[in-house]
C-alpha cells in the first residue's frame, strides 16, 4: 500500500522537553474510498485528519473543538491505536506507540481511558453495572475477585453513586448517572490520561453540571489530564486548559484557554465563538456575529490552501486559495494558521459590558 | 389586541402500564399574534407534550387531555379531526428536532413542499410548485430552482432544516411551533438557522412557540419565557425580566449550572439529584427534593402560579418570600455575569 504524504502543517518543529505525557506529531488519518468488487481500486480518500500535532503535559486538558465532521473523534480514536493511523508519530510517556501491535496496546492503555459520548449504547444493557466497571480490572489482571468488588464498590462513590448500586442494571439509571458509570469505569484502573469524546453533550444542562464539576473534581484528586471534546464553546471553555479549534481535519488554532477565548485570531473560531447563543439578553444584543455561509466542505475533496476559505470572511482571492497557511506561533503558546489573522475579537464589546 | 392563542389549564395525562402518567399539569399561558414564545426546561418536563396537545398529535387511544386551547377563540381539543387536519400545516404549523426524519426520504423536496400547498389550497401543481420555490429562496438555499427536485439526502442538516421551515411556512401560518430546532445543528448552522427564524418572523408576522432546553437560545430569539419543571410551569415572564430577575430556584439552578463565555467560573453551581418521575412526582412544589432552599410548607402544599410584585407580566410558582428572593437572584446574577461580584 502507498504511505500517501503526510500534509506538513506545522512550519517549525515542536519543542519537545521530554516530560510531556502525550506527544502527536504529523498525524493523519485517510479513509480510502474503493470501487470495485473483486479489485478494489482506492479512487479517493476521506482526509479525516490531516497532519495534527500536539502535546499534553501532566494534568493538563486539552480541549479539542470543530463542528460534526471536522475530525475530532477520528484523532482521538487514532491516538488510542482504535484506528491505524495512515501517518504521523504518536509518543506516550517518551515511548513511540505508533508501530505497536494490538497486545503491546493492551498493557498500555492501562494509562489511557475514554468516557463515550452516549451512556446510553456505550455500556452494555445486559450487563449488571458492577460487572461493567470490574470487568477493566479483570481484563488487566488486577486483584482477586472479592478485591475487584471492593475497588468497584469504591469507585461508584467516588464518582457519586450508591455502592449498593453494584447490583443494578443500566438501565435502572438516568442518563447522568450512566455517564457517571462510564467515568467509573474510565477511572478503574488509575489511567493517567482519560479522552472524554463529548461526555455531556447528550446531557440536560443540569446533569451536565454535575458532571463537568465531577471531571474536575477527579482531575485535582487523581491528577488527570484530559483530552476533551466537545462542539460546545462554552464546555470547553469551562473545563479546558488549553483548546485547539479544528477545521476538517486541520488545526486552525492551538492556545491557552483564556488567550484563544479573549484573543481568537482564526477566522473560523471567531465564527464559532460569535455564534453562541449567550444566555443574557441585554449582552445578545450586544454582538453582531459573524455569521459564515454554507457549510462544513466535503472532507473527500476539501478546498485547495485554507480549507475554510470558501467561507471565510477575509478571504483574500489568489492567496487564501492558493497557498496553505501553516500553523504558526503568533503569541506565547498562540498557534494559528491563517494568512489574516483576526484584529479584533468578536465578543470584544459583550466580554467589556460583562465587566 | 385578543391572543392568538390561549392555553387554558391544559391538562395531558397517559395511560401506561404502569399507571397514569401526568404529562402536562395545569399549564396555562397566552401567544399574541407575532409574539415570540419560549418554552424552556429539561427533557421529560412536558414541553414537547404541551405543543403536542395544542396540535392534536397526541394517540387519542392512550391520552386524555382537560382543559382549553383557544385558537383564534376556538377550542381545539373540543375540534373534530377533520378540522385538526384543516388548522394543521395551515393556520399552525411545526417544525420539528430532527430534519432527517421528518422529511420523507423517498420523494423530492419540491414535491413534498408542493404537497402541502395542494392539501390546503385549490391550486394547481404549477402554482403549488411555484409557491414551493418561492418559499425555498425565502430560507435562502443557494440555486433552490435546481435544489427543487433533490432528495432529502442531498442536502446538508442545516439545509434540510430550512426546507422544513419553507414547508411550515408555506401555507403563511399564524402560528409555528418549533421543537427544538436547532438541538440537532452545528454551533455556526444554529446562528444561522435562528436568524433565519428571526427574519422570516418578521416578514411574515408569524407567531412561533419555541420549545428549546437552550437559554442562550431563549435570551436570543424570544418575547415571552415559560419556565417548566415536572410538567408544571414554574415561572413565566418576559425575557428581559427573566434574565434580570428570576425569581425561582429551578431557573436559578438551570442559569447557574450554563458554562458561559462572557465570565469564567471556577466550578458550575448544580442542580443535586434527577428530574422526578412524573408517574410518582413528590409531593408539594415538585422541586423540592432538589431545591436548596427547601421549607417545610414546600413538600406539602402545591405552590401556585402568582403575580411578581412590580412587573405585572411576571408569574412564578415557589412559597419563598420575595425578600429572599430578590437577594438570592442579585447573588446568583452577580455570580453568573460577573456584574458586581
Amino acid at each position: 500500500m502507498s504511505q500517501p504524504a503526510t500534509t506538513e502543517q506545522s512550519a517549525e518543529p515542536m519543542q519537545v522537553t521530554g516530560d510531556e505525557l502525550l506527544v502527536v506529531e504529523g498525524l493523519t488519518k485517510h479513509f480510502p474510498i474503493t470501487r470495485g468488487i473483486i479489485f478494489q481500486k482506492e479512487v479517493a480518500a476521506v482526509k479525516a485528519v490531516d497532519g495534527i500535532s500536539f502535546s499534553l503535559q501532566p494534568g493538563e486538558t486539552l480541549g479539542i473543538v470543530g463542528e460534526s465532521g471536522c475530525g475530532k473523534s477520528t484523532l482521538v480514536r487514532c491516538i488510542l491505536k482504535l484506528l491505524e493511523p495512515t501517518a504521523g508519530r504518536i509518543v506516550f510517556q517518551g515511548e513511540d506507540i505508533t508501530k505497536f501491535s494490538r497486545r503491546e496496546m493492551r498493557s498500555r492503555r492501562r494509562d489511557m481511558m475514554m468516557v463515550f459520548q452516549d451512556p446510553y449504547a456505550s455500556l452494555n444493557a445486559r450487563k449488571r453495572v458492577g460487572f461493567i466497571i470490574g470487568e477493566v480490572l479483570e481484563i488487566h489482571g488486577i486483584g482477586t475477585p472479592a478485591e475487584r468488588k471492593r475497588r468497584v464498590q469504591e469507585l461508584l462513590e467516588i464518582v457519586g453513586l450508591n455502592s449498593e448500586h453494584y447490583n443494578r442494571f443500566p438501565h435502572e439509571f438516568s442518563g447522568g448517572q450512566r455517564q457517571r458509570i462510564g467515568v467509573a469505569r474510565a477511572l478503574a484502573i488509575n489511567p493517567k490520561l482519560i479522552f472524554c469524546d463529548e461526555p455531556v453533550s447528550a446531557l440536560d444542562v443540569s446533569v451536565q453540571a454535575q458532571i463537568l464539576n465531577l471531571l474536575k473534581d477527579l482531575q485535582k484528586e487523581f491528577g488527570l489530564s484530559y483530552v476533551f471534546i466537545a462542539h460546545d464553546m462554552n464546555v470547553v471553555r469551562h473545563i479546558s486548559d488549553r483548546v485547539m479549534v479544528m477545521y476538517l481535519g486541520k488545526a486552525a488554532e492551538v492556545a491557552p484557554r483564556e488567550e484563544l477565548y479573549a484573543n481568537p485570531k482564526h477566522p473560523y473560531t471567531g465564527a464559532l465563538l460569535s455564534a453562541v447563543p449567550i444566555p443574557n439578553p441585554a449582552l445578545g444584543r450586544l454582538r453582531s456575529p459573524i455569521l459564515l455561509e454554507g457549510d462544513v466542505p466535503n472532507p473527500i475533496n476539501p478546498p485547495s490552501a485554507c480549507n475554510f476559505h470558501p467561507r471565510c470572511p477575509k478571504f483574500h482571492e489568489g492567496h487564501c486559495d492558493v497557498e496553505t497557511p501553516p500553523l504558526e506561533t503568533i503569541g506565547p503558546e498562540h498557534l494559528v494558521a491563517c494568512h489574516y489573522p483576526l484584529e479584533h475579537s468578536p465578543l470584544e464589546s459583550i466580554t467589556a459590558a460583562a465587566r | 389586541m385578543a391572543p392568538l392563542l390561549q392555553v387554558n389549564d391544559l391538562r395531558t395525562q397517559f395511560r401506561t402500564d404502569d399507571g397514569l402518567l401526568q404529562a402536562v399539569d395545569g399549564v396555562s399561558f397566552n401567544v399574541e399574534p407575532s409574539q415570540v414564545l419560549g418554552i424552556v426546561g429539561e427533557s421529560g418536563c412536558g414541553k414537547s407534550v404541551t405543543c403536542l396537545t395544542i396540535m392534536g398529535l397526541n394517540d387519542k387511544r392512550n391520552t386524555e387531555s382537560s382543559g382549553e386551547v383557544l385558537f383564534r377563540g376556538e377550542d381545539l381539543l373540543k375540534a373534530s379531526p377533520k378540522r385538526l387536519r384543516e388548522v394543521r400545516g395551515n393556520e399552525i404549523a411545526m417544525i420539528f428536532q430532527d430534519p432527517m426524519t421528518s422529511l420523507n426520504p423517498v420523494h423530492t423536496v419540491g414535491k413534498q413542499l408542493s404537497e402541502a400547498v395542494i392539501l390546503h389550497r385549490d391550486v394547481s401543481r404549477k402554482e403549488a410548485r411555484a409557491r414551493a420555490l418561492e418559499l425555498l429562496e425565502a430560507v435562502r438555499i443557494p440555486r433552490a430552482e435546481r435544489r427543487i427536485d433533490d432528495y432529502p439526502h442531498q442536502f446538508s442538516g442545516g439545509m434540510r432544516q430550512r426546507v422544513m421551515i419553507a414547508m411550515a411556512l408555506i401555507n403563511s401560518p399564524d402560528l409555528l411551533i418549533a421543537d427544538e430546532p436547532t438541538t440537532a445543528l452545528d454551533v455556526t448552522t444554529q446562528a444561522q438557522i435562528l436568524e433565519l427564524l428571526k427574519q422570516l418572523q418578521k416578514d411574515f408576522g408569524t407567531a412561533i412557540i419555541m420549545i428549546t432546553h437552550d437559554l442562550g437560545v431563549v435570551a436570543e430569539t424570544c418575547d415571552d419565557v415559560v419556565v417548566m419543571y415536572s410538567a408544571k410551569v414554574a415561572e413565566h415572564a418576559d425575557v428581559d425580566e427573566i434574565f434580570e430577575r428570576p425569581q425561582h430556584p429551578y431557573t436559578w439552578g438551570l442559569m447557574g449550572s450554563l458554562p458561559r463565555l462572557e465570565v469564567v467560573v471556577d466550578r458550575l453551581q448544580q442542580i443535586p439529584g434527577q428530574p422526578p418521575s412524573l408517574l410518582n412526582p413528590p409531593n408539594g412544589c415538585r422541586f423540592h427534593p432538589r431545591c436548596p432552599y427547601t421549607m417545610a410548607v414546600c413538600k406539602e402544599k402545591v405552590p401556585v402560579l402568582t403575580k411578581v410584585p412590580g412587573d405585572v407580566f411576571h408569574e412564578q410558582a415557589c412559597h419563598l418570600d420575595p425578600a429572599t428572593k430578590e437577594r438570592e437572584a442579585a447573588k446568583l446574577l452577580a455570580a453568573v455575569t460577573g456584574v458586581g461580584a
